[in-house]
C-alpha cells in the first residue's frame, strides 16, 4: 500500500498510458466512422488526467524513482496547461480531420502519447528521463505530421521533421554526454551541486553546454536552428500544425526550465549570452521573414520564431522574475496560437484549406463574430493591449530590463513593432477588403464556440492577467526551492 | 468617489458598455437602433460627466475623483484614477464630441452603422481613461487600446487610399508607444517598483543622461502623437482618408492626447531634460507653427488643409508648455481646448459639403454661400476662429501663448505671431475660394442648405466657441491650481548640485 501511495505522482502518467491501451483495443471492437467513441474517451482520459493531477497535487517538491522524476508546483501547472491544451486541440480539429479522413484512432493515440511524452519531460530530473520523453514527444510527432500518406507536401515536411529533429537529438545527447564526463552524473540536481562546490572540466562543460542550447534552440525553433519550422508547419495538416504549435511548447520551456536553470544556474553567464544572441535572431528573422509570407500558416511559423525569442528573453535574464515570465509567455502563445490555427481549420472546407492570407479577405461581412475573435487573437499576438499577449510582452520585457539589457529590451521593441505590421495585415484583409468567395462559412458548434472562448479568453485575461502571471511566476519559484 | 460611486468608472466604461450594446444590435437590418442606442449612449455618457465640473474643487491641485483598487497586485500595478484641472477639461472636451460624432454620422454612414456607432463610442471611453488613468501601465493600456477602434474607423470608413492610411496611423503611432513603455518599466525599476504617475513625479533621477534618453522615449510617443514636426506626415494622410466623424475625433481629442502626455509625464518627471531640450522643443514647435502654416496656404484639398493648419496651431501648444511660464501652458491648454471645437468644427463643415458633392477639393466649388447661407454664416464664425479672431476662443490661447513667449524671448514670440498671418490667410482664401464668388458648377448649384439636424450641431459648437472666446474665466480658472503645481514640479531640479 506504501508503494502505491508513494507512486501517486506518476498516477497521471500511468492512467494515461492505460487508457491510450484502452482506446487502442477499444477502437478495433467498435466500428464507427465517426470515431466518436473513441473521441470521447480520449477527452475522458485528458479530463481524467487532469482530475488526478489536481488530486494528488503535493505542497513542495517531491522526487520519484532515484530523482529520475520530480512532482513540483511547475509540473502540475504545466501539466493541467497542457492536457487542456491537447484537449482543445483535438476539439479544434475533429472536424478538419473527418473531412480529410485523418481523424483516425492512429491520430488520437498518436496524440496522447505526445501527451505523455510532454508529461515525462514537464516532470524529469534527470537527463535520461528528459531525453525519453522528448523523444516520446518527438517521434509521436512526426508520425503525426507523416500521417496524411497521399500529400507530398506532408510527407516532405514530415521527412524534413525527422531529420533535422533526429540531428537535434543527436545534438543534445552529445552535450549531455559532455556534460556527464564533466561532472560524473546524470542528475539535474547533482550536477547543479558539482557545479557549484566541486571543479568539473569548465572547458568540457561548456563545450557541451554549447550543444545542449543548440538542441534546445533546434527544439524551439530559434534561428539559426529555425529552418524546419516554416516548412513543417506549412505541410502539414493543420490540425498537426496546431499540436505542434501549442502543447510542446510548454514542455519545451520546462525543458528548458530544468537543463538550464535547475542543472546549469551557475553556468548562467555562458547560457544566458548563447540566449541572446538566439533570441535577438529570432525575434529579427522571424517578425521580418513573416512579413514576406502570404500563406498564414507559413506566416504564424515565423510569427511563432518571433515569439520563442522574446519568451527566451526572460529566461536569459537569468531572474525568478524571468524565468516566470517567460512561463506566462509560454502559456499566453499557446493560447493565441490555438486559437490562431483553430480559426484556419474553422475556415477551411472539404477539399479547401484557408490557409492563404487572401482567404481572410472580407471575414468582418462573412461574419462579423469570427473576425473580431480572429482580431482580438491578432492584436493580441502583436503585443497590443488590452489584450493578455500585451502582458506577456511586458512581463519578459520587464524581467530583461531589471536585469539590466537596456538595448536588448530596445531591439525586442523594435521588432515587435515590425511584426505588428503583419497581424495588422490580417486585420486590414478581414475589416477593409472584399471577400473573395461569399461561400457561407460552415459554422461547426463546438469549434465556433471554443474559438470564441478563446478570443474572449485573450481579451478576459487582457483585463485581468494578474492570477495567470501570479500562478505562473508562483509556481517557478516553488520549483526552484530545493 | 463622490455621491458614493466611483464617478471615474462610470465616465470611462459606460460609453463602452453602450458601445458593445450597440455592437450586439448586429447588421444592417437594425441600423437605425444602432444609431439611436449610439445616441443615447454617447449622451448619456456626456451627462455623468458634468458631475465631474459642477463637484470639482478649483483651489487644490490634488488628484480629485480618486478610484484607488488592485489590479495586477504582482507588479504594483493598479486601477488607479483621478482627475486634476488639466485632465478634467479633456474628459469634458472628449464626451462633448462623442455625440456630436454620433450626430454627424447618422446619415452618411450606410453600411456596418453598428460597428461604425461602437467604434466611437468605445474610443470615447478609452480616450476618457487615458485621461484619467494614474497608474503607468492603466494609461498605457488605455493609449495603446484607443488605437485599435481608429484603425478600423479610418480602414472601414475611409476614402480611396484608406488602407495607407490606417497602416499609417497604426504603426506611427505604435512606434513611438513602445519607446514609451520602455521609458514606463524604467521608471518603475528607479521609483523602487511603483507604476504610479504620482510616484514618478517625486522619483529622483540623478543623471541627465538618463533623463535625455527617458524624455526622447516619452518625445517618441507624445510628439507623433500631438503631431510635432517632424513626424507629423501621417495626419494629413490620416484626416483626408477618415471618415468626418473620424477627422473630427483625430483633431479634437486624439491630437490633445500627445499634448496632455508632455504635461503628465515628460515635463514634472524629467524637469532637468525639459529645461535642457526645451531649444529644441520650441525649435520644432516654431517650424510647425511657421512652416506647416505655409504647407497649409498652398492646399487644395479642404481637408488637408485643415489637417496641416491642426499642425500648426498644435505647434503653439507646445511652444506654450516649454517656455514654463504660466501664460504660456494655460494658453496652451486654452489652445487645446478651443482647437478642440474649431478643428473639430471645420472638418464637420468640410463634411456636411463631402456628403452633398462628394468632393473635397476646393476647385469643385465656389459661390456656396447663394445656396447654403446658413451654412456659410457658420463656416465663417468657425474659419474667423480658425484664424485667431479676437472675440473666438481661437484668439484667447494664441494671445495668451504669445504673451507668455515674450517673456521668455522676443523672437519665439514674433515668430509665433506670424501665424496670426498665415492662419488668416489660408483659412479665409480657403473660405472665399469656396463660399464666395459666382456658383462655380451644376453641383453647387443643386446644394440645398443645412438641415435641423446638422444646424444643431453648428449651433452648440458655435455657442462654445463664442463663449469661450468672450469669457473664458470658466475653463481657465478650473486648470489654475493644476498648472501652478505644474510649474513648481518643472522648477525643482532632480539633479543634485
Amino acid at each position: 500500500m506504501d508503494l502505491l501511495a508513494s507512486l501517486s505522482p506518476v498516477y497521471a502518467e500511468i492512467f494515461l498510458l492505460v487508457m491510450v491501451s484502452v482506446i487502442l483495443i477499444v477502437d478495433q471492437l467498435i466500428v464507427n466512422q465517426t470515431k466518436t467513441v473513441t473521441y470521447l474517451l480520449v477527452q475522458f482520459s485528458l479530463l481524467g488526467c487532469s482530475l488526478i493531477t489536481v488530486a494528488t497535487h503535493q505542497e513542495g517538491i517531491v522526487h520519484l524513482f532515484n530523482n529520475m522524476f520530480v512532482d513540483d508546483m511547475m509540473s502540475d501547472v504545466l501539466k493541467l496547461l497542457t492536457y487542456l491544451s491537447v484537449s482543445m486541440m483535438l476539439v479544434y480539429s475533429r472536424s478538419y480531420l473527418l473531412l480529410r479522413g485523418l481523424f483516425t484512432c492512429e491520430f488520437m493515440a498518436l496524440a496522447l502519447f505526445a501527451t505523455m511524452g510532454m508529461m515525462v519531460m514537464i516532470s524529469a530530473s534527470n537527463f535520461l528521463s528528459l531525453y525519453l520523453g522528448l523523444e516520446l514527444l518527438a517521434l509521436s510527432l512526426y508520425a503525426m505530421v507523416a500521417l496524411q500518406r497521399d500529400s507530398a507536401v506532408a510527407t516532405e515536411s514530415a521527412m524534413k521533421y525527422f531529420i533535422l529533429g533526429a540531428m537535434a537529438s543527436g545534438f543534445l545527447l552529445y552535450g549531455m554526454s559532455m556534460l556527464y564526463g564533466a561532472t560524473g552524473s546524470l542528475d539535474v540536481y547533482r550536477i547543479a551541486e558539482v557545479i557549484q562546490h566541486g571543479t568539473p572540466n569548465t572547458t568540457l562543460m561548456v563545450f557541451g553546454l554549447a550543444f545542449i542550447v543548440a538542441g534546445l534552440a533546434f527544439k524551439l525553433g530559434a534561428v539559426p536552428f529555425h529552418m524546419w519550422v516554416p516548412d513543417v508547419y506549412h505541410g502539414a495538416p493543420t490540425a498537426m500544425t496546431m499540436f505542434i504549435g501549442s502543447a510542446p511548447k510548454l514542455a519545451a520551456f520546462a525543458f528548458v526550465m530544468r537543463i538550464l536553470v535547475e542543472a546549469m544556474q551557475p553556468l548562467m553567464i555562458h547560457w544566458s549570452g548563447m540566449l541572446m544572441v538566439l533570441a535577438v535572431l529570432s525575434m529579427a528573422v522571424g517578425n521580418i521573414t513573416a512579413i514576406a509570407q502570404t500563406n498564414i500558416k507559413r506566416m504564424l511559423a515565423y510569427s511563432t520564431i518571433a515569439h520563442m525569442g522574446f519568451m527566451l528573453l526572460g529566461v536569459l535574464s537569468g531572474s525568478i522574475e524571468g524565468y516566470g515570465s517567460s512561463m506566462f509567455y509560454a502559456v499566453v502563445y499557446v493560447l493565441m496560437s490555438l486559437g490562431g490555427f483553430g480559426m484556419i481549420m474553422l475556415l477551411s472546407r472539404e477539399g479547401f484549406e484557408a490557409d492563404s492570407l487572401n482567404d481572410f479577405k472580407g471575414l468582418n461581412q462573412r461574419s462579423p463574430w469570427l473576425a473580431f475573435m480572429m482580431l482580438l487573437l491578432m492584436f493580441s499576438m502583436a503585443g497590443v493591449p488590452p489584450t493578455v499577449g500585451f502582458y506577456a510582452k511586458f512581463s519578459v520585457l520587464n524581467a530583461a530590463l531589471q536585469a539590466g539589457h537596456i538595448p536588448l529590451v530596445v531591439m525586442a521593441v523594435l521588432f515587435s513593432l515590425i511584426g505588428a505590421f503583419y497581424y495588422l495585415r490580417i486585420v486590414k484583409l478581414m475589416y477593409f477588403d472584399a471577400p473573395e468567395s461569399h461561400e457561407k462559412i460552415y459554422i461547426q458548434p463546438d469549434s465556433t464556440l471554443l474559438v470564441s472562448i478563446n478570443g474572449l479568453a485573450v481579451l478576459l485575461l487582457g483585463i485581468m492577467p494578474g492570477t495567470l502571471m501570479s500562478v505562473c511566476a508562483v509556481s517557478v519559484q516553488q520549483s526552484l526551492l530545493h | 468617489m463622490i455621491f458614493g460611486y466611483p464617478l471615474l468608472s462610470v465616465v470611462i466604461w459606460l460609453p463602452i458598455l453602450f458601445g458593445l450594446l450597440v455592437l450586439a444590435t448586429g447588421n444592417d437590418r437594425n441600423a437605425q437602433m444602432a444609431r439611436v442606442i449610439a445616441l443615447v449612449g454617447a449622451v448619456l455618457s456626456f451627462l455623468v460627466t458634468i458631475p465631474l465640473y459642477t463637484g470639482f474643487d478649483r483651489l487644490t491641485s490634488d488628484m480629485q475623483f480618486v478610484v484607488h483598487d488592485e489590479w495586477i497586485t504582482r507588479f504594483n500595478i493598479f486601477y488607479y484614477l483621478g482627475v486634476d484641472g488639466i485632465s478634467v477639461l479633456f474628459i469634458l472636451l472628449n464626451a462633448f464630441f462623442t455625440p456630436l460624432v454620433v450626430i454627424a454620422g447618422w446619415k452618411v454612414i450606410e453600411k456596418r452603422v453598428a460597428q461604425y456607432m461602437a467604434a466611437f463610442l468605445i474610443m470615447s471611453g478609452l480616450v476618457n481613461g487615458v485621461f484619467a488613468a494614474l497608474d503607468a501601465v492603466l494609461f498605457y493600456v488605455f493609449w495603446e487600446a484607443m488605437l485599435i477602434p481608429m484603425f478600423i474607423i479610418i480602414g472601414v470608413w475611409g476614402g480611396p487610399n484608406r488602407v495607407y492610411a490606417a497602416v499609417k496611423f497604426f504603426l506611427y503611432t505604435l512606434m513611438g508607444s513602445l519607446l514609451m513603455l520602455v521609458a514606463l518599466l524604467y521608471l518603475y525599476m528607479q521609483s523602487g517598483g511603483s507604476f504610479s504617475i504620482l510616484d514618478f513625479h517625486r522619483t529622483p533621477l540623478p543623471s541627465l543622461t538618463v533623463q535625455v534618453l527617458l524624455f526622447i522615449a516619452f518625445f517618441m510617443a507624445f510628439s507623433v502623437k500631438v503631431p510635432m514636426f517632424p513626424v507629423h506626415t501621417w495626419l494629413p494622410d490620416a484626416h483626408v482618408e477618415a471618415p468626418t466623424g473620424g477627422s473630427v475625433v483625430l483633431a479634437a481629442i486624439m491630437l490633445k492626447v500627445g499634448a496632455y502626455g508632455f504635461i503628465r509625464f515628460s515635463m514634472p518627471i524629467l524637469p532637468d531634460a525639459s529645461h535642457y531640450l526645451a531649444p529644441v522643443m520650441i525649435a520644432l514647435s516654431l517650424i510647425a507653427v511657421v512652416y506647416i502654416g505655409l504647407v497649409a496656404l498652398t492646399q487644395a484639398d479642404m481637408k488637408k488643409l485643415v489637417a496641416y493648419s491642426s499642425i500648426s496651431h498644435m505647434g503653439f501648444v507646445t511652444l506654450g508648455f516649454f517656455i514654463f511660464n504660466e501664460y504660456g501652458i494655460e494658453g496652451a491648454l486654452l489652445q487645446m481646448i478651443s482647437h478642440g471645437f474649431v478643428a473639430g468644427a471645420l472638418f464637420l463643415c468640410i463634411g456636411v459639403l463631402y456628403d452633398r458633392v462628394h468632393s473635397r477639393q476646393i476647385v469643385d466649388y465656389g459661390g456656396v454661400a447663394n445656396k447654403m447661407p446658413v451654412f456659410a454664416a457658420f463656416f465663417m464664425l468657425f474659419a474667423m476662429a480658425n484664424s485667431g479672431l479676437p472675440g473666438t476662443s481661437g484668439f484667447v490661447g494664441e494671445f495668451m501663448v504669445i504673451m507668455g513667449a515674450v517673456k521668455a524671448n522676443f523672437w519665439y514670440a514674433f515668430a509665433a505671431a506670424s501665424t496670426l498671418i498665415f492662419g488668416a490667410a489660408y483659412t479665409l482664401w480657403m473660405y472665399k475660394r469656396v463660399i464666395f464668388g459666382a456658383v462655380a458648377n451644376d453641383h453647387v448649384a443643386h446644394l440645398h442648405d443645412i438641415g435641423a439636424r446638422e444646424t444643431l450641431v453648428f449651433a452648440i459648437l458655435a455657442v462654445f466657441v463664442l463663449v469661450m472666446g468672450l469669457y473664458p474665466l470658466p475653463f481657465a480658472d478650473i486648470m489654475h491650481a493644476s498648472v501652478n503645481d505644474l510649474l513648481v514640479h518643472l522648477n525643482i531640479s532632480k539633479i543634485p548640485n
